[in-house]
């Protein structure tokens, strides 16, 4: 377990995971009403993910992510208030209502994009991490891909490349158990999504997903390694999903009580919370009072992203080119 | 001072002087030097065809060979664009835009609108493209409707070496994502090219020859073919104007539609198949916006809709020409 986490560190990690579920959660319940427009994916469960990696990260690195993208946007700093406008579709959304759930995204805090490509972000962490070694700035990119996306050619050629260049670049494999419906168990032709890290001439990792100071412990040392110039890491986390593929997803591919136990047994914040709790220099209460303080703020964002207003008709054709 | 250069004198002088002005303009591609890892000398190479030979000795650490692995490095370069540089990349060949399109079109073309307008991607994809090599099907496709075709792309058919250096420069300090075709067959040609840095802004065509009977667009190669096809037809008493878009996306329009107004009469030439090309689009455009002034149906002098064949025979064949040119313009003259 990991030491170096100060009080104020673990309390901010807690918050940011805490962020992310009630994000999910609550996207979750407003979906099933009808009135969230398009395709929703949760990354609800992962938390301990998003937030083990994102947590050694500034605001000068980058990160690429998925369809399953709301979490790593939050660990990395973008404003829920701004993802719940956009996942509702309004002008006041990060992206002005013009991206959505899978195209969140916020340079200014080096969120390179949610993503509606699987396996779309591998090659473009390259790039930004070309940029950051050629600058030597000592930031590092961060590409967020599933288990789905490991199979695609453009994560292994990205893989490839950042070896090939040295690139201070982190693959961070989220194994969350199914790519859509199917199991890595079929669609995976190694045992690990981390065994290939060794045909790139790169360290391979696999760590807990469950446990956010394995994630942290993992992740420090890649970050570690890329801002030395030691170049990238592939980093498996082992998952999983508490809701579909997307919203309305039936999920009768998994298996009968399955999220349901690992809510019970794994969950990410309930360990967090045993864990830092047991040596009492965090109560119990302060973390109800983060609890309180996200409900609320997930709360009003809700309500602001309801009354605020749609997209204006002149939005249609803007933002295509530098002229218009 | 002007000089003549060939084309792809042009092209490289474009990317030396960018690279001295602006230390963020990288240039990466396979073997774009030559010789990476590899025994022998650096900059073996300078690209397939030579075009950046010189460049990686000149700008250290700024031209960077690639595996061969286009989705990694296109992608990479739109990546290193979101995060400062202004790379160009070098796609070889157009038709293997097969193997990293979602890069281009999904990625690149996509970020400003689709992130709000927040995002900017100043990347150029330089690419060769056309027939006339007997390189076959998968080495001689002329693809730019393809990228005209997506929002958010620009794209660039230049088509003698002024226009190469003046809009390749402009290409590189566009902060969008440009398409850079150059035609192979053109690399040889030779004119006149200012040594000094200029641009040639996108979206504004270039009348080449002014004539009142027929108007003819044609593009990259084909703008020679059809000035060697007026000079023959003026001869005849048949006088052509002959317009260059220069670039497909953004499309000069008006250039185009005030030229068919004086003359009525419209031959589009485009090396690419015809069905979806830029032939169509322009054709289209004309009888949209000017159907009025119209005296002829409009003729295409495209390629056939077949994939370009490998035998000198049949390449001739299929490559539109000054003779297939001057026929069109003729039939479209003389209708009454």
């Amino acid at each position: 377990m990991n030491t170096e986490l100060n009080r104020e560190s673990l309390l901010k990690a807690y918050r940011m995971m805490r962020t992310i579920r009630e994000f999910e959660e609550r996207v979750h319940t407003d979906f099933a009403t009808g009135e969230i427009p398009g395709f929703v994916h949760l990354y609800a469960g992962e938390e301990a993910s998003a937030t083990g990696v994102c947590m050694h990260l500034s605001g000068n690195d980058y990160i690429a992510s998925t369809h399953r993208g709301h979490g790593h946007c939050i660990a990395k700093g973008v404003d829920p208030a701004g993802m719940m406008a956009e996942i509702w579709g309004k002008e006041t959304g990060t992206c002005k209502g013009k991206g959505g759930s899978m195209h969140i995204a916020d340079l200014s805090k080096g969120m390179l994009g949610a993503n509606g490509i699987v396996g779309g972000g591998g090659p473009l962490i390259c790039g930004t991490a070309l940029a950051a070694k050629l600058r030597g700035d000592k930031t590092v990119g961060v590409c967020f891909f599933g288990d789905g996306a490991s199979n695609q050619g453009t994560i292994l050629e990205a893989m490839n490349l950042a070896t090939v260049w040295n690139l201070p670049a982190i693959f961070v494999a989220e194994n969350n158990g199914y790519a859509e419906t199917t199991s890595p168990n079929y669609s995976v032709a190694c045992e690990n999504i981390a065994d290939r890290a060794a045909a790139f001439g790169m360290p391979g990792v696999i760590v807990d997903g469950f446990d956010f100071f394995a994630v942290y412990e993992a992740a420090g040392e890649a970050v570690k390694r890329a801002r030395e110039g030691g170049g990238p890491t592939l980093i498996e986390v082992k998952v999983s999903r508490y809701y579909g593929h997307f919203e309305g997803d039936q999920q009768k591919y998994r298996a009968e009580g399955e999220v349901q136990k690992l809510r019970n047994e794994k969950d990410c914040l309930m360990q967090f919370r045993r864990h830092v709790t047991a040596d009492g220099d965090i109560s119990a209460a302060e973390l109800d009072a983060i609890d309180a303080e996200v409900l609320a703020m997930i709360d009003d964002s809700v309500v602001r992203a309801k009354a605020d207003p749609k997209p204006g008709p002149e939005e249609l054709l803007t933002d295509v080119y530098v002229s218009y | 001072m002007a000089r003549k250069i060939t084309y792809q004198q042009a092209i490289n002088e474009a990317l030396d002087q960018e690279m001295s002005r602006d230390p963020s303009v990288i240039v990466m591609g396979e073997d774009n030097a030559g010789g990476e890892g590899s025994p022998g000398e650096m900059d073996a190479w300078g690209g397939v065809l030579g075009v950046t030979k010189g460049l990686y000795h000149k700008h250290p650490g700024r031209v960077l060979d690639t595996p061969i692995s286009e989705s990694a490095f296109i992608g990479a370069a739109i990546g290193a664009a979101c995060n400062g540089l202004r790379p160009v990349a070098e796609l070889m060949f157009v038709d293997f835009m097969g193997v990293c399109f979602d890069q281009i079109f999904n990625q690149a073309a996509k970020f400003r609108y689709m992130f709000g307008g927040k995002a900017e991607t100043p990347v150029v994809i330089r690419t060769m493209y056309g027939a006339g090599f007997r390189a076959a099907a998968q080495h001689s496709q002329c693809l730019y409707s393809l990228f005209t075709h997506v929002p958010g792309l620009k794209v660039v058919v230049p088509s003698n070496p002024y226009d190469a250096k003046g809009l390749l420069i402009e290409s590189i300090r566009d902060n969008d994502p440009v398409i850079f075709f150059e035609n192979k067959v053109l690399y040889t040609m030779e004119g006149e090219v200012p040594e000094e840095i200029y641009t040639v802004p996108f979206g504004e065509a270039a009348i080449l020859r002014e004539g009142d009977d027929v108007t003819i667009v044609a593009l990259g190669r084909m703008v020679n073919m059809a000035q060697e096809a007026a000079e023959a037809l003026q001869k005849d008493g048949i006088h052509c104007e002959i317009i260059d878009p220069r670039t497909t996306s953004p499309l000069d329009e008006e250039t185009i539609l005030e030229s068919v107004e004086k003359t009525g009469r419209l031959v589009v030439v485009d090396e690419a198949n015809p069905r979806c090309s830029m032939a169509s689009d322009i054709a289209g455009l004309v009888v949209r916006k000017a159907f009025g002034a119209l005296k002829a149906p409009i003729e295409q002098v495209t390629a056939p809709h077949v994939p370009p064949p490998f035998s000198d025979v049949l390449e001739d064949l299929y490559v539109p020409n000054a003779a297939k040119i001057e026929r069109a313009v003729t039939r479209v003259a003389e209708y009454r």
